[in-house]
């Protein structure tokens, strides 16, 4: 049995169930004959791949969906042997250069150019050209992004590619230039709400009240892939639903905001040692460090006023940064951490001293 | 020197009947070519916009003699066009044995450049795209052998940054800056591309295109065509173009100061988090509240300044891999004690 998300995805563009006008689009784009290379972005959880794989089943039928996981090996120009895992069907590839780290640029180099150079085997009520599919292209380094260029331009005959990103800021603009944008927007709280309803728990052949829905929708943050997890973990703590149930939430957000609480109760080297434990144990569950920032920053500005939660922002924003240039996350959040108390005491002791 | 260039079929005589061939096989796959392809200029004299390159170009092709080149300028200005254009012409049919094209793609370390670079008789233009993204060793490679294959051997480099190209190589070509296109230049490129497409627009679609585009001329296209395309036969709309390039809507910015001046940082997070759920880049965000900043009548130089400067730190932040919502968060804090002082 899978999961919601994949049970429920839909496989063709006529059945998505918000953003129809650019499904429509995204249609005609088919039907021109005529498709360009494409960049796909938007935020987690919008449907990007869904869209994606709704465009291929377009394009060649539904042979798209017999997949078989490929192991392609390839050697650095300094010998190191390296092994990417690639999800192919006879039409398309799919690959995720980032997988292989620093290494990305050998990948568009090999693996890219050489699938973009072979023609389509028998091209007689096919189309003329494969699709490769790139995901996570903002984590490719610029080399890699630089190689692509003209990669893209010289194989446009035998090959498309798709572009699957979060964001644009790190694409660099040549590019961009080169393909066709489309944006992903999230959905709205209402569009979610009809899905968890209307889609799902319908087939599913179950009652969920329109509250509720709402609520998950919201407590979702516009993410339907959360949304549908959150709903399907609901269900299992206790059906039928009732309009007041608690929802599920992860259990890390939980620990941070606690964690977020005991660095407001107290300031000292001593609360440092406990927060600093606490992080370890987040990290160690693979809680991605953006995450830990994001939630602390939203606890720990709850408790400031005016222009301390600037400075709070600012120095969130200073130490991410350096996180991301570093490779030991734990220095960078405990820094920040350490950097907040001294503020946060200093803030609270000249409160102090002009009360009296 | 005349006459190693003037072997084999050549000359803009002999480009002529090729050009037509080539034309001939694009119009079988025509529905497939993206435009940028499709109107690459074919000769020298139909490069928009260069004359100085293509002045000196047009003498090459007379007979005299063709310099090392190295090519800079923004993308989209049409470097890569103008060698191959010129390389097509002078080569005529022998063109793909006589030209070599090097980029990014292929690997571009010492060694890969060393081999190529000899004395092949069978080549006799070496071009070598994205040449800033060479490595300096395998740029010093080149140094000597540019020299010594003079004979036999043409360079031409194309690049972004000539920064990046080392001091040796610069002083053995011939430079040419590529300069961004004027308006009415993409204008006028645009219109000729629309009638031939026979692409039905609506007015102040080619002036939004343009001001998009910011003088690149491959943007231009690809947003005409995408949006053309998106269209499917319909009237194209200025809307469209904007959804297609990926600008942020005016309405989204002026929301987002609002709340800035409003002196509300729970009002600024959430417009900054609607925002980014609706997918638009920071980048782009910031380059928009930059012109909006800057243009912003009720704020003092000294504050603008200030803003600038964040605005600058943070794009450094997001290229350098930080988090969209932080760095942005974090600006619009800046914009806030602005803002919020001077109301």
């Amino acid at each position: 049995m899978s999961l919601w998300v994949d049970k429920y995805r839909p496989k063709e563009l006529s059945k998505l169930d918000y953003h129809l006008e650019q499904a429509g689009h995204l249609k005609k784009l088919v039907e021109g004959g005529d498709f360009p290379h494409l960049l796909v972005y938007g935020p987690p959880g919008a449907g990007k791949k869904t869209r994606i794989m709704c465009l291929l089943r377009e394009l060649y039928g539904s042979g798209v969906e017999r997949l078989r996981i490929e192991h392609q090996n390839f050697q650095t120009p300094s010998k190191k042997k390296l092994e990417i895992i690639t999800l192919a069907s006879n039409y398309h590839v799919e690959v995720n250069p980032s997988d292989v780290g620093i290494y990305d640029t050998v990948v568009v180099q090999e693996l890219i150019k050489t699938l973009a150079s072979v023609h389509q085997l028998d091209t007689t009520g096919q189309r003329e050209f494969k699709v490769v599919i790139l995901t996570e292209v903002d984590k490719l380094t610029k080399d890699a992004q630089h190689a692509l260029r003209r990669t893209m331009e010289k194989y446009i005959a035998t090959c498309r590619l798709i572009l699957c990103t979060n964001s644009t800021s790190k694409v660099i603009p040549a590019i961009r230039s080169r393909c066709l944008g489309v944006r992903v927007p999230a959905p709205s709280v209402e569009q979610v709400a009809q899905v968890l309803q209307c889609s799902v728990c319908k087939k599913e052949g179950l009652n969920l009240p329109p509250e509720l829905a709402t609520r998950m929708a919201e407590a979702s943050n516009r993410n339907l892939r959360r949304a549908l997890l959150l709903c399907e973990a609901t269900k299992v703590q206790q059906y039928p639903f009732s309009k007041q149930q608690e929802l599920v939430m992860p259990d890390w957000e939980v620990y941070l905001r606690e964690t977020a609480a005991k660095i407001v109760e107290e300031q000292s080297p001593k609360r440092l040692l406990e927060v600093r434990e606490r992080i370890y144990e987040l990290l160690t569950h693979c809680i991605p460090s953006e995450a830990i920032f994001k939630g602390l920053l939203q606890e720990l500005v709850k408790n400031c006023d005016g222009e301390l939660k600037c400075e709070v922002t600012s120095l969130a924003a200073f130490h991410e940064h350096r996180l991301n240039l570093g490779s030991k996350p734990i220095f960078h959040i405990e820094a920040f951490v350490a950097a907040f108390m001294a503020l946060y005491k200093k803030f609270l002791e000249e409160s102090m001293a002009d009360m009296f | 020197m005349h006459a190693f260039l003037k072997t084999g079929k050549l000359g803009a005589g002999a480009g002529g009947p090729s050009s037509g061939e080539g034309s001939k096989k694009a119009a079988v796959k025509k529905a497939l070519v993206p435009w940028v392809e499709k109107y690459r200029p074919k000769t020298v004299e139909e490069v928009a916009y260069q004359e100085e390159v293509v002045a000196v170009l047009r003498k090459t092709l007379e007979g005299a003699d063709l310099p090392n080149l190295l090519f800079y300028g923004p993308p989209g200005t049409g470097k890569t066009s103008t060698i191959l254009a010129a390389a097509r012409q002078l080569f005529g049919d022998m063109f793909r044995q006589r030209v070599l094209e090097l980029n990014a793609s292929d690997s571009t370390t010492v060694s890969s450049t060393r081999p190529d670079g000899r004395p092949c008789p069978s080549f006799k233009i070496v071009i070598l795209d994205e040449a800033d993204s060479m490595t300096r060793p395998a740029q010093a490679a080149l140094r000597r052998t540019m020299e010594v294959q003079s004979r036999s051997t043409r360079f031409c480099l194309v690049c972004n940054y000539v920064t990046r190209i080392i001091e040796p190589l610069t002083s053995r070509c011939s430079k040419f800056r590529f300069r961004p296109l004027a308006q009415d230049v993409l204008e006028d490129r645009l219109t000729t591309i629309c009638r031939s497409e026979g692409v039905k627009f609506e007015e102040g679609v080619v002036a939004a295109v343009v001001e998009t585009s910011g003088g690149d001329l491959r943007r231009a296209i690809t947003s005409l065509q995408s949006s053309a395309r998106l269209r499917g036969g319909d009237v194209v709309r200025v809307s469209d173009v904007l959804d297609v390039t990926g600008v942020v809507p005016d309405e989204l910015i002026t929301h987002l100061l609002d709340a800035c001046s409003a002196n509300s940082y729970e009002g600024v997070k959430e417009r900054l988090s609607v925002l980014l759920a609706e997918g638009h880049a920071a980048s782009q965000v910031m380059s928009q509240l930059h012109d909006v900043v800057l243009a912003n009548p009720h704020l003092s130089d000294l504050s603008k300044a200030a803003i600038c400067e964040k605005l600058a730190v943070c794009e450094h932040r997001l290229l350098g891999g930080g988090d969209e919502f932080l760095q942005l968060l974090d600006l619009s804090c800046t914009a806030m004690q602005h803002l919020g002082r001077g109301a």
